[in-house]
């Protein structure tokens, strides 16, 4: 586990410093000065959002197939969840698990402490809970909307449950959502900036932190940039995926 | 006829810009010949206890509070307060929404570039806090621990230039900051030293450790650049309520010796 940790230590430090060497010449002075922080807080972005993202659909699909096939308890049960995180914003919920649980201490806490002991942990659970629930309803949307007698004809030829779940219904369901969930992973990325205030050094938290120094309003216009440039990746990546399906089918 | 009422539009268009010009041309020189706004508009962070806070009833207090509203009686404005985040305390003053920051403010060089100071009216230094029985005696011993400190304070610059063998976390408040050390995320927090101070006596567990932290640091009231009357009028009031008692009655109300 420490092996990780140094190894993202590494690739977020080497690689901010080649990619500002390789951006020097055409940026402004006042961007280079802070350059290898931005970077490196632009990293830590992108591995919140991947990491929280690849989990958040992990948990997203049962809740969404309890929300849309289970049984009216668990259906229930799913609901409520999804109603408690998308209907609670984003800062509070991090600052309850931050500062409210996190206050009973180490002791208190007992191994529960290695998941809320560490900002970055905490942002990742708490971005991971809310995106699930967002996507949860997001799936759930395209389950409902695949034809019903497309799952009655897999069972009427003797597919299984999982069979059917995972040849007919989830693909389909999939390729409605697909919009819909691109456009949560954005928002999530966006969102993601509210881990600063729990001492996370993402992107906006190194902006800050390199504000606070400076007071060059600047700075926010090229926080403003990077993160236009992490949309444009994460949409390239979202249509190539789709351009792949369209494709194989 | 047309061309007349045509003339007519023009001349009262050209009377309505003029007026409107001088307008604008006397109505700062108005202000500027008594040299203070009025009422005057003073920013203050509000999470800074005991030097700035807000009370149970949403009203401003704290030595900070107090000496702004002693400063405005000595000048003879009106005061009026407003709590701003500390992030965006300087910008806001920049972008004229207050007239002056009284809010517990270092005077440094960073900041000297963008804004002028007035005063100071305190003088700061620094002290480390951990749990009791920290063994912390030298710089040396806080290799390898975690070290809080507020984002944008001279605490925080102060750990980002001389910590190289442990971990620095920034907060936005300094009571997030006690929280943390509270919960044990990290294990010693860089302070100013008077609230540091005050929130000592009000918990058990914690105590000042290592040396005293001397950075030579002046608090003063930040202004924008070139109001050189008001900065004028302030250090007058400053030194007033130093000679005529008023600053010692406020001083007393929360520490028992003189931080001036």
């Amino acid at each position: 586990m420490s092996n990780l940790a140094d190894f993202w230590d590494n690739v977020r430090e080497q690689a901010s410093v080649s990619v500002c060497e390789a951006v020097t010449f055409a940026t402004p002075e006042l961007f280079d000065r802070g350059c290898e922080r931005l970077i490196e807080g632009a990293i830590v972005t992108i591995g919140l959002l991947v990491v929280s993202c690849l989990a958040g659909f992990c948990i997203a699909v049962p809740l969404s197939l309890a929300r849309a096939f289970g049984a009216p308890w668990l259906s229930r049960t799913a609901w409520a969840y999804t109603y408690l995180f998308r209907g609670t914003p984003l800062l509070i919920q991090l600052w309850l698990i931050y500062f409210g649980v996190g206050s009973l201490g180490k002791d208190l806490l007992g191994p529960v402490w290695w998941l809320l002991g560490d900002a970055e942990r905490v942002g990742l659970l708490v971005l991971t809970l809310n995106t699930s629930a967002y996507v949860a309803e997001i799936l759930r949307g395209g389950f409902v909307n695949v034809p019903a007698d497309q799952r009655e004809a897999a069972m009427a030829s003797g597919m299984s449950p999982f069979l059917t779940l995972r040849r007919v219904l989830f693909p389909q369901a999939l390729r409605i959502a697909w919009p819909a969930y691109g456009n949560e992973i954005i928002l999530l990325l966006k969102g993601s900036a509210l881990v600063s205030t729990i001492t996370v050094l993402d992107l906006m938290g190194q902006l800050r932190t390199l504000f606070s120094r400076s007071y060059a309003l600047d700075l926010f216009l090229y926080g403003a940039v990077l993160y236009l440039i992490l949309v444009l990746i994460v949409t390239g990546l979202l249509r190539g995926i789709e351009r792949l399906w369209i494709r194989a089918s | 006829m047309s061309s007349i009422l045509t003339r007519r539009a023009l001349g009262a268009a050209l009377i309505l810009v003029v007026s409107f010009a001088v307008a604008a041309v006397l109505a700062p020189q108005a202000a500027k010949a008594q040299g203070v706004p009025d009422p005057l508009r003073i920013a203050t962070e509000g999470a800074y206890p005991p030097f700035n806070n807000v009370n149970s009833k949403g009203e401003l207090v704290g030595f900070d509070v107090d000496i702004a509203k002693t400063i405005c009686k000595a000048m003879r404005v009106k005061c009026k307060l407003v709590a701003q985040d500390w992030d965006g305390i300087l910008p806001g003053l920049v972008a004229n929404k207050y007239d002056a920051v009284i809010a517990s403010m270092s005077i440094t060089a960073e900041r000297q570039q963008i804004v002028d100071f007035a005063g100071p009216y305190y003088s700061n230094y620094l002290r480390l806090v951990a749990p009791k029985g920290t063994a912390i005696s030298s710089m040396a011993d806080l290799d390898g621990r975690i070290l809080g400190a507020q984002r944008a304070t001279v605490a925080a610059q102060w750990a980002e230039d001389n910590i190289r063998g442990g971990e620095v976390k920034l907060y936005d408040t300094q009571t997030a900051a006690y929280s943390d050390l509270e919960s044990g995320r990290v294990h010693v927090l860089v302070s100013d030293v008077y609230p540091a101070h005050d929130w000592l006596q009000t918990v058990s567990g914690y105590e000042f450790v290592g040396p005293r932290i001397d950075i030579d640091d002046k608090i003063g009231i930040a202004i924008r650049k070139g109001e050189t009357d008001l900065k004028n009028a302030l250090d007058k009031a400053i030194e007033q309520i130093r000679n005529n008692g008023e600053y010692k009655k406020v001083n007393e109300k929360y520490f028992p010796f003189d931080i001036y």
